[in-house]
């Protein structure tokens, strides 16, 4: 792409440049990640004073809305690559796709779980089946349909590329469940939870929950880096490139 | 454009009328899956009332989502589908006709049986007409959306089981109004909100679903 000198984004748009690429950045995301998180913790766990209301128990807020954040956010993130890998039809973009959806599907999940853990004993259950709860559960299985649908196609060019349709369908549909909220809320009166109606939040609490997504980014940036050299060198393994570069590391 | 609108219709309409069993047996399974939940909750007619909405509606998408597989699939292994992408007319076009078709063998009977067994769930008759009002606008968003689903899993193995993956979890909103809209009729709120909300996913999916269906299908025949 650059035949000049002049640096070009597009620079790393091929898979055999940017494997070096996110090799070097990885590691440093990572330790970001690894940082905030520690950082985070300790804000939530031993400087955040506790609530007045819910006792020790809201501490779990601190791992429960970062990952529902990134949940929704990677999710749109894989969307973005789809639309890009379909309409200018570049590997990378679907590679990358494919490397975001575990992640987000591991940060749905640790959001429904680390919900189910903190509603036992504020609301007296593990699950509700309140618009919030199941948006996510919805999302859940987003995740999991673009992960199969692209496992069940042999053809890797079409597994992209259907993936893509998936994943940008299913976008239309966040909206949808992210709004139910407040939808659902006002056709179903006394909904059990509402986000919004928490009491306004100390000043140091804020700060930890967002240090935490914050490092939860981090994490998922490393995470996916981390995957797309993976896929990257497995769906690249034809090239010569790749050979030398596993001649290298070995 | 109208014409080839009309063409694919008669056509599935036919095919479908020739081998009416297909028809007869998605429609069996609906009155099958909705008969079972009296038989495995017990027959205590408040019950059955209050669960009557969701049992008839998840029936509907289930039955929907099983003719599914002969909405592309017979074409694809005919050919007729490779004729349809070659032919001059806009596939988003030819797609729609085979969706409406879809939708007049697998959902237009289901709303047409649902109020009998909307009796059997002793469903007051205010409720009854808005079950049927909601399937008879909630059904057609389940083939728009089904068709997406069905276009991405063409010709791969195990596809009944992933478009059941795909597909169930973008009913869902359709799901929770239409069945929403019948209880809320029962609990004397008015069902007119669910409506609209399903009217929009109607507009909504008649709009996106069949330009994504078309382009699934370009996809999978590459």
């Amino acid at each position: 792409m650059s035949k000049s000198d002049t640096f070009s984004w597009f620079h790393f748009s091929s898979p055999q440049t940017f494997y070096p690429l996110a090799g070097t950045l990885q590691p440093w995301f990572a330790a970001l990640a690894f940082l905030l998180c520690a950082v985070g913790l300790y804000i939530g766990f031993f400087v955040a004073p506790t609530d007045a209301q819910q006792g020790e128990s809201y501490r779990i807020i601190f791992i429960h809305v970062p990952a529902a954040w990134m949940s929704m956010f990677l999710y749109l993130v894989m969307g973005f690559w789809s639309g890009i890998g379909l309409v200018l039809n570049t590997r990378l973009s679907s590679m990358m796709a494919t490397a975001l959806a575990p992640t987000g599907a591991l940060f749905t999940f640790i959001a429904l779980w680390t919900g189910a853990l903190w509603g036992k004993p504020t609301w007296g259950t593990w699950w509700v089946w309140d618009a919030r709860l199941t948006s996510e559960l919805i999302l859940l299985f987003l995740y999991i349909g673009f992960m199969a649908l692209q496992a069940a196609i042999d053809d890797q060019r079409r597994a992209d590329k259907a993936g893509a349709v998936l994943a940008l369908v299913g976008v239309i549909n966040i909206p949808i469940i992210y709004f139910s909220v407040q939808w659902w809320s006002t056709l179903h009166q006394g909904a059990s939870v509402n986000m919004k109606s928490a009491p306004t939040m100390a000043t140091t609490m804020l700060v930890g929950m967002l240090i935490m997504a914050l490092g939860f980014w981090m994490y998922g940036i490393a995470a996916t880096l981390a995957r797309v050299r993976c896929v990257i060198l497995e769906r690249e393994r034809h090239t010569d490139w790749v050979a030398a570069e596993i001649g290298r590391q070995t | 454009m109208i014409r080839a609108l009309g063409w694919v219709l008669r056509r599935d309409l036919l095919l479908a009328f020739r081998r009416r069993g297909d028809v007869v047996n998605a429609l069996v399974f609906f009155v099958i899956v909705v008969s079972l939940f009296p038989l495995g909750v017990g027959p205590e007619a408040s019950q059955l009332r209050n669960m009557a909405p969701g049992v008839l509606w998840v029936a509907a998408l289930l039955a929907c989502m099983l003719s599914l597989a002969r909405l592309f699939a017979p074409d694809h292994q005919d050919g007729t589908l490779e004729q349809m992408l070659l032919a001059g007319e806009p596939l988003v076009v030819l797609v729609m006709g085979k969706v409406i078709a879809h939708w007049l063998m697998s959902g237009l009977p289901l709303v047409l049986i649902a109020p009998l067994l909307g009796l059997q769930f002793d469903l007051p008759g205010d409720a009854l007409v808005v079950l049927c009002v909601s399937l008879l606008i909630g059904t057609p968003v389940l083939s728009l959306i089904g068709a997406v689903g069905a276009a991405l899993t063409l010709g791969l193995r195990g596809s009944g089981v992933l478009v059941a993956l795909l597909v169930l979890p973008l009913f869902v909103p359709v799901l929770i109004f239409g069945a929403g809209s019948v209880g809320a009729t029962a609990a004397g709120t008015g069902a007119e909100a669910h409506l609209l909300l399903l009217g929009g996913f109607l507009a909504l999916a008649l709009v996106l679903a069949p330009w994504a269906s078309a382009a699934a299908l370009r996809i999978a025949m590459e």
